[in-house]
């Protein structure tokens, strides 16, 4: 089978991103921590350089022209992200990344609706990230906090929607696709299962929307949360989508300078939407670098690199199939191009430090997921996680000091 | 019950600090470094199951470390006995025994830890965000012995 994707139009992609170049400990670099983060292209590069070196200001005061020139250029990167999710500009807060926005909701939205008796449904497969805010808002409204089981091959059991999206679920919160594991999760079917009984839905789409597109219109969620580092662009800076009439209703999250209409010492009126939701000066640079990345991806054939990603996906499982010992946790048909796996009777750390020698970075460990480790019952995994620069020989790389760390251990 | 026996450590008894500098480098590849360092690990004993609890563990993000720490009331010297579910981090563990183990509390207290570490060229694996439970079992080790200086 080849790869999807023409050897020359992979080099010339890879091409476009510089660390790709680089050696770890003399050996070439194979980075296969994706789902951690993404490495950035020239262009998203040069776009935070071009902005400290020629457009570096405040934003949205109107004081001059650079101020001009900076608001014009954080406002021309959230029009991006509209157009990237289908949604209008005033439904798109900027975050520092997915924790922030997931927090945001929980608190503001959560801590303004939730009331004793009511549940709030996240999956077995969340990320700390989209269990810990829930935790704390349902305890402080005496809310109760469900989780959606897992079948037996790690995909979500939907069979089991009925008793867990009731009439008391005011909120669920679900994750696109799984950072541990790479699983794609049915999010239509929850999302209509929510939306028939109202209740709001958020989904953490910081794995999902490096790899195919993501429409909110289609998905009609409520909220969608993502960050910037793991879809090519600067560690800081992320993405809230949020419903324009469920954020209009909701209460500030943080408050200070910049979403504030009036103020006095006795009382304040908020900012209209977004600014409502973005207290003091947003990261403009980091604003700017996503947009370039939205622009390198957009003008990607998108089509292409899932293609190339499925066939590392198939590749790298046909693989693991055959090595001796390897165990694949989450082995469902339904998942991204990541390969989350146990060497018998070795420990992931110890793999991944002997990979890490040879050139060959993964992550190992519990992935912020220690409650889904624990109904797996494995103490973590070793997982290589994939973006469409990489390629087969990467995965050949793979195997190849895999098999050298199972020579030691 | 323990069942470990703390005098028969061979690690800062028959191996010392100095035979670790000496033999990493010697060394000129990652592979016999690894070698080395997983075989100085084996030299640990496994610490039963029961005492693998709450008192002893040291957690760490990807492994974990169990720890025993004694006092030798003739010698004045800390006895000390580590282990852990990884290999790589056993090895590491023994390394920081092979300087500690056997040495009077003021000594631990003493001794130049981030020296030691920077002669073999370790630092990477014992910085804290590697989250191995190394360096947290060190600074255990070194309040340990901090606690029976002031005692004594």
């Amino acid at each position: 089978m080849n790869a999807a994707l023409p050897v020359t139009h992979l080099e010339a992609l890879r091409a476009q991103f510089p660390i790709l170049g680089s050696s770890a400990y003399g050996k070439p670099l194979v980075y296969l921590d994706n789902a951690a983060t993404t490495q950035k292209p020239h262009s998203v590069i040069q776009a935070i350089e071009h902005y400290y070196l020629h457009t570096n200001s405040n934003v949205h005061r109107g004081a001059h022209y650079l101020g001009d020139l900076a608001t014009a250029a954080l406002e021309g990167a959230r029009e991006k992200v509209a157009a990237f999710l289908n949604a209008s500009r005033e439904e798109i807060i900027w975050t520092r990344g997915t924790t922030e926005g997931i927090n945001l909701v929980a608190h503001s939205f959560g801590g303004s609706y939730l009331k004793a008796g009511d549940e709030v449904l996240i999956s077995s497969l969340e990320h700390h990230a989209n269990i810990v805010p829930w935790q704390q808002v349902c305890r402080r409204a005496g809310a109760t906090l469900r989780v959606l089981p897992l079948a037996d091959d790690a995909s979500l059991d939907t069979s089991r929607l009925d008793e867990f999206i009731t009439e008391r679920t005011r909120i669920v919160a679900v994750v696109h696709v799984s950072n541990a594991l790479g699983v794609i999760n049915p999010i239509d079917e929850i999302i209509r299962r929510a939306r028939a009984v109202g209740a709001a839905v958020l989904i953490d789409a910081a794995q999902s929307v490096a790899h195919f597109p993501v429409d909110v219109q289609q998905l009609d969620c409520d909220f969608l949360v993502f960050s910037g580092h793991k879809l090519f662009g600067p560690t800081g800076i992320g993405v809230l989508y949020g419903r324009q009439t469920l954020l209009d209703a909701m209460p500030p999250y943080q408050t200070g300078g910049e979403m504030i209409e009036t103020v006095s010492f006795e009382t304040s009126t908020w900012n209209q939407l977004p600014y409502k939701f973005e207290a003091g000066t947003p990261h403009i640079a980091g604003a700017v670098g996503l947009g370039a990345a939205l622009d390198w991806l957009t003008t990607q054939d998108r089509n292409a690199l899932l293609a190339h990603e499925n066939d590392l996906r198939d590749y790298v499982t046909e693989r693991a199939r055959a090595f001796p010992g390897l165990r694949i946790i989450g082995d469902t048909p339904s998942k991204v191009a990541t390969l989350s796996f146990l060497l018998d009777g070795t420990h992931p750390n110890d793999v991944g430090t002997l990979l890490d020698q040879q050139g060959v970075a993964v992550r190992t460990g519990h992935h912020c997921t220690m409650p889904l480790m624990n109904l797996l019952g494995v103490p973590g995994t070793i997982r290589a996680s994939f973006a469409p620069y990489n390629s087969r020989d990467d995965i050949d790389r793979l195997f190849a000091a895999l098999e050298k760390a199972a020579r030691f251990l | 019950m323990t069942t470990l026996d703390l005098d028969n450590i061979e690690l800062g008894r028959t191996i010392t600090a100095d035979d670790v500098v000496d033999a990493l480098s010697f060394f000129d590849d990652w592979e016999q470094r690894y070698e080395y360092i997983i075989d100085l690990g084996r030299q640990l004993p496994a610490f039963p199951e029961e005492m693998k609890d709450d008192a002893r563990i040291v957690r760490g993000c990807q492994s974990q470390v169990w720890l025993e720490t004694g006092f030798d009331d003739a010698s004045g010297e800390l006895r000390l006995a580590v282990d852990s579910d990884a290999l790589i981090v056993r090895g590491l563990a023994a390394i920081v025994l092979a300087a500690l183990n056997r040495k009077p509390p003021q000594a631990v207290v003493a001794y130049d830890m981030e020296g030691y570490f920077d002669s073999i060229d370790l630092l990477k694996h014992l910085s804290p965000t590697r989250g191995n439970g190394v360096r947290a079992m060190v600074k255990r080790i070194q309040d340990e012995a901090r606690r029976r200086a002031s005692a004594a």
